[in-house]
């Protein structure tokens, strides 16, 4: 071990970073891959079927098998589609989804890029994803893949400002934009996590993350009923797969700030009550991932529960509800603040 | 300097204006068409109320909010001007706006933040408070000048305005970057002190000096910035001309002062002419030669108001350069005797203009002594103080630009300056002539609201009251002027 | 060169160079992507000039918000850039003397003899634990705090602007109150009707 250690120390700064960004990056993929499996799996017992079962023991080589057959499939080009920025559509998609890992903390200390203003850079990063979807609705040069494209560029924009103002009550209660200090102002149990005082903002935040990562009920971008796949009707094989990376990769992002900024994140919800010492063991990473795992799966009861919106309720719901109401919370929220009230502020 | 009660108090004008318009736009929200006039009520309200506020407030020059807000006796006397001028645009705007199913809350309430801008203008203290102010005025005016939105030509120039306007703020923001890079500081009295000090570099200055410059005239629409003028005033719904083409002389006016005498003052004696001085003169030729000959062959009365407009700004400039207590006071007196001239002008035509018909031709106003004697008279004394006929104000006005010229050893400018004038006032003449000497089209008699019967009676008495007591006027700007 | 001073001409020249690409290409979309590029790399500066809050605040609003709105209206507009264009070789001349008279007069000024390192020192970087974000609140809300109070009026103005030319009441348009909808009670939509039961035949 020791040895290991000092061998990482010898290498020159670049290389450690990038051996950072692989411990990040494969364990992502990997739950991108098993995320996907288990959206099928959790849908079909919801819906009283059994879901994939046939590739290796209960299915579980259904994600590679998946991921095979989508990379030996041909990339189709349309004809008179715009050919740079259809190809690069992807990419513009899932680059911010992984970029915004890297100022992610998963344990005090444990973060690629400590930064002050943390919090905006994954305000940032989670905004212009969408680039990838209106390139590719435009670049298709079809009238479905355009629709969604549009639809979806003025969904994500409405949305963005109700999420940026959930994250400003945060921030004000946290005093910081840093997002391991925003943890550890949470420390303290259960009742101490920001749910509680912000709990309009807490749901609010969440719904926009599944309206931002264009999820149902708020599909209306792919909309397959109405304009068939909507922006990604044209694309195929590793084109698609990355699309589809993208948005498995944005869902787990959005939980894992919900997990992150409301619920404490790696803190133990037994913090400060008689049981503390009993899982005292357990690593803070496992706390981590056991919340963010609680809203993976809500995406997926969500996508099984409800039909999805209407474009235009999309529009009221994110404008005339969730903007007043974040913006009536922050108020109520600086006044908690300023006032000292409730046992959350130290 | 420090930030408390006190310094709010100073601001007591501003505040209050504000918090008018927030609570005219949220009742106006609540209330029913047939209640609009209440809005209306509100808006001249919030006029009168701001107004006392600076007549009540302390001017003894202070600069509060870390320089970024001056208060002196200019400020106070400007605003009182700009509100004045203000209330009569919108007594003028109500018929017209009701005929024509504008009459909406957001009229007053743009108008209202127009203003508000315009009074942060002219109590500005640093670069960036006059731009913010500038951009306040510039917004309000463009969703002004567009706000009958079936009218194309509306439309069309709130677009060139628009465009035009935004370049002109790019300009201006350039200047001030650089002024700000020779000299570091963006308040006004601090630029002065660098300046004095020697120690900015001179070319830069320069450069900055002339960008500024560039925004100021094209503010003032001044030639060869003044492409807009004609257009936008011809586009705009009269009511919307009446107010754009006033008020905001006294705002520009103040920005003038404000960037040139006070902070860039020190720029211009060193080196001789070449200073702002010496652009400022060539502005000012060009505005009266083009603004004086073009207007000469107007048939639409609207566009032949904006080419005297330009005129105007010409002889505001042949102050402004004058330079000294006297030009200064001079230039002073001149806007605000145009603004409240301007308004008149355009006002009696919002009043002469019925549902469908818009008075704007010069046909429009035949024969306007059969139909109105008293209305006419009013016309006759505002068209003779633009023309500057004694005894009427606007001779006066001209009189003390003419003064400070000569004083200022710049004989030849003020002979220029009467030159054009006297070219000027063949047009003038038309239209008087077209009013008392040609038979009307219409027979029909002209329905006007009593406000705007008063309002517009008021304008064209004073005309002929400062035309008489021209003193107790000056003596005003003089000892604003002295106290900067 | 320090790796900063490359990173620095790095991003500079691909600014420069998207710049120009946001004026010479024919398609409007193309244009507005390469402002985008433009925005990033004006951000990557700012980042090394350790603005970081302005860096990232840049991406969050020009490259998050506005841009994307600019995008949805080119898209949705399809502009025929042929008629734009229509007067551009004829005012081409003048436009090229102007554009060269500006060009001569900014380099003159704006050259090293104005603007050089010995007019202004390089400042010295900021100590590891300054934090930018603090000291830009702090400054907006004391020295600058006048001018952030008109830029907000000045907000309210484009917002009451935008409504009063855009809103428009169409006598055909359907729509939906919801709060009408929440409302409702049962009896104002369910009618329990009594009538005798059919006899059986």
């Amino acid at each position: 071990m020791d040895f290991l250690i000092g061998l990482y120390d010898s290498l020159p700064v670049a290389i450690q970073i990038i051996l950072k960004i692989v411990v990040i990056m494969g364990p992502l993929m990997v739950l991108v891959a098993y995320y996907t499996y288990a959206e099928r799996k959790v849908i079909g017992y919801m819906q009283v079927r059994i879901g994939p079962n046939r590739v290796g023991p209960k299915g579980w080589g259904q994600p590679i098998a998946d991921a095979v057959k989508l990379m030996f499939k041909e990339i189709v080009l349309p004809t008179h589609a715009d050919k740079t920025l259809f190809l690069i559509a992807p990419l513009l998609s899932i680059g911010p989804a992984l970029a915004a890992w890297a100022v992610f903390p998963f344990d005090t200390g444990l973060v690629l890029a400590d930064i002050n203003a943390g919090l905006l850079y994954l305000l940032a990063m989670t905004s212009i994803g969408v680039y990838g979807v209106i390139i590719a609705g435009w670049a298709s040069n079809s009238k479905y893949a355009f629709l969604g494209a549009i639809r979806c560029a003025a969904q994500i924009v409405s949305y963005e400002i109700a999420m940026g103002f959930a994250l400003v009550g945060v921030l004000v209660v946290a005093g910081s934009l840093n997002l391991g200090q925003i943890v550890e102002g949470q420390s303290g149990g259960f009742w101490n996590w920001y749910w509680l005082p912000l709990l309009p903002l807490f749901v609010i935040y969440f719904i926009s993350g599944v309206a931002e990562t264009n999820r149902a009920p708020f599909d209306v971008a792919e909309g397959e009923s109405e304009i068939v796949a909507g922006f990604h009707v044209d694309y195929s094989g590793m084109a698609f797969a990355v699309f589809f990376l993208a948005e498995y990769a944005n869902m787990i992002l959005i939980s894992a700030l919900t997990a992150l900024m409301f619920l404490g994140g790696w803190l133990s919800p037994f913090q400060g009550t008689f049981m503390e010492s009993w899982f005292a063991w357990v690593p803070g990473i496992i706390w981590l991932v056991a919340k963010t795992f609680v809203f993976m799966f809500l995406f997926l009861w969500f996508r099984a529960t409800f039909p999805r919106y209407r474009y235009d309720q999309i529009m009221r719901l994110g404008w005339k509800i969730f903007i007043p109401i974040t913006i009536v919370w922050i108020v109520v929220a600086g006044a908690m603040q300023v006032y000292d009230i409730g046992p959350w502020y130290q | 300097m420090d930030f408390n009660a006190s310094t709010l108090l100073l601001l007591l004008p501003e505040i209050v204006l504000l918090s008018a318009i927030a609570v005219i736009l949220v009742l106006d929200l609540f209330l029913d068409q047939s209640k609009r006039v209440f809005t209306y009520g509100m808006s001249l309200a919030a006029l009168v109320a701001t107004m006392a506020a600076v007549m009540l407030g302390d001017n003894t020059s202070q600069v509060v909010m870390h320089g970024a807000y001056v208060v002196d006796a200019m400020g106070s006397v400007l605003k009182v001007a700009l509100l004045s001028v203000g209330i009569f645009a919108f007594i003028y705007s109500r018929r017209y706006l009701s005929d024509r199913n504008l009459f909406k809350g957001e009229f007053y309430v743009l108008g209202l933040l127009a203003i508000l801008g315009m009074m942060i203008m002219v109590s500005a203290g640093s670069f960036l408070s006059l731009y913010l102010g500038l951009e306040l005025l510039a917004l309000s005016l463009y969703a002004l000048v567009a706000f009958d939105g079936d009218s194309k030509p509306g439309s069309e120039a709130a677009m060139k305005y628009f465009v035009l306007g935004a370049l002109a703020s790019g300009m201006l923001l350039y200047g001030i970057s650089m002024i700000y890079g020779a000299t570091g500081v963006l308040d006004f009295a601090g630029v002065a002190k660098v300046i004095a000090s020697g120690q900015a570099d001179q070319t830069v200055l320069t450069f900055g000096l002339v960008f500024v410059l560039i925004g100021i005239a094209f503010k003032f629409g001044a030639v060869p910035f003044h492409m807009w003028v004609p257009d936008v005033y011809q586009g705009a719904p009269v009511v919307v001309t009446a107010f754009l083409g006033s008020v905001p002389k006294i705002a520009a006016f103040a920005m003038a002062m404000r960037i040139l005498a006070e902070s860039m003052g020190g720029l211009g004696p060193e080196m001789g002419w070449q200073g702002w001085q010496g652009m400022l003169i060539i502005l000012a030729v060009l505005s009266l030669a083009l603004g004086n000959i073009v207007a000469l062959v107007q048939d639409n009365i609207k566009r032949m108001l904006a080419y005297s407009t330009i005129s105007h700004v010409g002889f505001i400039f042949l102050g402004l350069l004058a330079g000294g207590d006297k030009g200064y006071s001079a230039a002073m007196f001149y806007t605000i005797i145009y603004a409240l001239t301007a308004v008149g002008g355009f006002g009696l035509l919002a009043i002469l203009s019925r549902k469908g018909v818009e008075a704007e031709n010069l046909h429009d106003l035949k024969g306007l002594n059969k139909r109105s004697p008293w209305l006419a008279a009013m016309m006759l004394l505002i068209v003779f103080s633009m023309a500057g006929v004694p005894p009427t104000v606007g001779f006066f006005a001209k009189l003390f630009i003419l003064d400070a010229l000569v004083n200022a050893d710049l004989l030849w400018l003020a002979l220029v300056a009467v030159f054009f004038s006297v070219i000027g006032a063949f047009y003038y003449l038309r239209i008087i002539k077209v009013i008392y000497f040609d038979k009307p089209e219409s027979e029909e008699p002209i329905a006007a609201n009593v406000d705007a019967r008063l309002a517009i009676s008021v304008n064209g008495l004073a005309m002929l009251y400062y035309g008489i007591f021209p003193a107790s006027l000056l003596a005003v700007c003089q000892a604003a002027i002295a106290a900067l | 060169m320090s790796f900063e001073k490359f990173l620095f001409y790095l991003f500079a020249a691909i600014l420069v160079g998207s710049a120009l690409m946001v004026i010479t290409r024919r398609n409007p979309v193309h244009s507005a992507l390469f402002l985008v590029l433009a925005f990033f790399n004006m951000a990557a500066i700012w980042l090394l000039a350790e603005a970081e809050f302005l860096a990232i605040v840049l991406v969050l609003v020009y490259v998050g918000a506005v841009m994307v709105l600019f995008l949805f209206v080119i898209m949705m507009l399809d502009i025929d850039l042929a008629t734009v264009r229509a007067g551009f070789i004829k005012h081409l001349p003048v436009g090229i003397v102007v554009a060269v008279l500006m060009l001569v007069e900014m380099v003159l000024v704006l050259g090293p003899k104005h603007f050089g390192l010995t007019k202004y020192a390089a400042p010295e970087a900021a100590p590891a634990d300054y934090n930018n974000t603090a000291e830009l609140g702090l400054s907006l809300f004391t020295q600058h705090l006048y001018a952030l109070e008109i830029a907000a009026v000045i907000l309210l103005v484009a917002m009451i602007a935008a409504i009063s030319l855009t809103l428009r009441k169409r006598p055909d348009s359907k729509r939906q109150n919801v709060t009408r909808q929440h409302m409702v009670k049962k009896k104002d939509r369910l009618k329990i009707i009594k009538m005798p039961a059919e006899e059986k035949g």
